[in-house]
């Protein structure tokens, strides 16, 4: 494995090639082919391309975005809608906990950091943890700026490409891309959950959501959030309790 | 209008927090762990709905073929490691499969 001391020199424009380069990778093909499935899922729902492609760029958080077609698609009222998209970005906030002191050096402007820190999202987030440390620091802003950059502007393209080829599609291959974000979600979530309490929350939700859709439609999710959520840590509270006794 | 302020305001202020408490805020803190277990639940909740409940193309396929798709889907996720690709290909073949045998 090269260090990076050996081409520490090398200028700003090369890592920012470099941070691109690194957003063609595994994580990131996974990723466009979750946005076509989100594409399929917005256009199903009745937004329109110029919608969908500005909520890539505004939002970009999938879970997010797709929480908030929901909202768009059921009609809900802005507050609602607001209140289960801020629930379900919380998590967005100790994934920029982990990745700005990686960033931040003495010399960083803050403006710097807050500008990123709109690029993290599970992908870009991934890739900057397991990279960045091979960057040399001051370099470090700029290649995340080349990840972060690469990967909203290729899937904000994505979108749009689907909305112009969705309706010729044949309806096995329509339903196979609608498969795809739960999927993803499915196997991403389940990856990034720190602690067990995590599990417990995502089995509880999975199971809640389709429950109070068929109780309480129009706060289904939020309801099933904060119950599911509430359920799985006052069982971790419970099980750290007995352990101690 | 309604995107900007429900969908990015709504996510940006937690990137936002973020930066701005880097290293002042424990990740362990019990706080945050809640905060992180009610988020959890209800993006899977999305996942269940969208699931049980989908629209467009998918809403035409049989319910059990879906169940049984996105579970072995998972399934080879978790045996294979951890892989995401294997997971969502494997759950993406069982459909199709599952379809092209009118299931």
């Amino acid at each position: 494995m090269s260090t990076w001391t050996s081409d520490a020199t090398a200028p700003r424009s090369t890592w920012f090639l470099r941070g691109v380069r690194a957003a063609f990778s595994l994580p990131g093909l996974i990723l466009v082919s979750s946005f076509i499935g989100f594409a399929a899922l917005a256009k199903d729902a009745g937004v329109t391309a110029v919608q969908a492609a500005f909520m890539t760029g505004t939002v970009w958080a999938l879970p997010s975005m797709v929480v908030l077609v929901g909202a768009i698609a059921s009609g809900a009222a802005l507050p609602a809608a607001m209140f289960a998209v801020t629930l379900s970005a919380i998590r967005l906030m100790p994934m920029v906990m982990a990745l700005a002191p990686e960033m931040r050096t003495g010399k960083t402007p803050q403006w710097v950091l807050y500008l990123l820190a709109h690029f993290v999202a599970v992908t870009s987030w991934v890739l900057a943890m397991e990279r960045l440390k091979r960057v040399p620091p001051h370099m470090r802003t700029t290649y995340y700026a080349g990840i972060g950059g690469t990967l909203v502007t290729t899937n904000i393209t994505v979108v749009t490409v689907v909305y112009a080829v969705a309706d010729a599609l044949p309806s096995a291959i329509s339903a196979a891309l609608l498969m795809l974000t739960p999927m993803y979600f499915l196997t991403s979530l389940w990856g990034s959950a720190r602690e067990r309490a995590g599990h417990v929350a995502m089995v509880l939700g999975l199971v809640l959501g389709p429950v109070f859709h068929m109780v309480l439609p129009q706060i289904d999710l939020l309801v099933a959030g904060l119950i599911g959520g509430t359920v799985a840590y006052g069982l971790r509270l419970w099980r750290l309790k007995v352990r101690a006794a | 209008m309604f995107i900007l302020v429900a969908g990015f305001a709504a996510t940006d202020i937690w990137r936002f927090l973020g930066v701005y408490l880097g290293g002042k805020l424990s990740e362990d803190s019990d706080l945050l762990v809640l905060v992180r277990t009610m988020a959890t639940a209800l993006v899977a909740a999305v996942i269940g709905n969208l699931i049980v409940f989908p629209g467009g193309a998918l809403a035409h396929t049989s319910f059990g073929l879906r169940i049984a798709a996105a579970a072995l889907g998972f399934v080879a996720y978790l045996a294979s490691g951890k892989r995401m690709a294997v997971g969502i290909a494997t759950a993406e073949f069982l459909l199709l499969a599952g379809l092209y045998l009118n299931f």
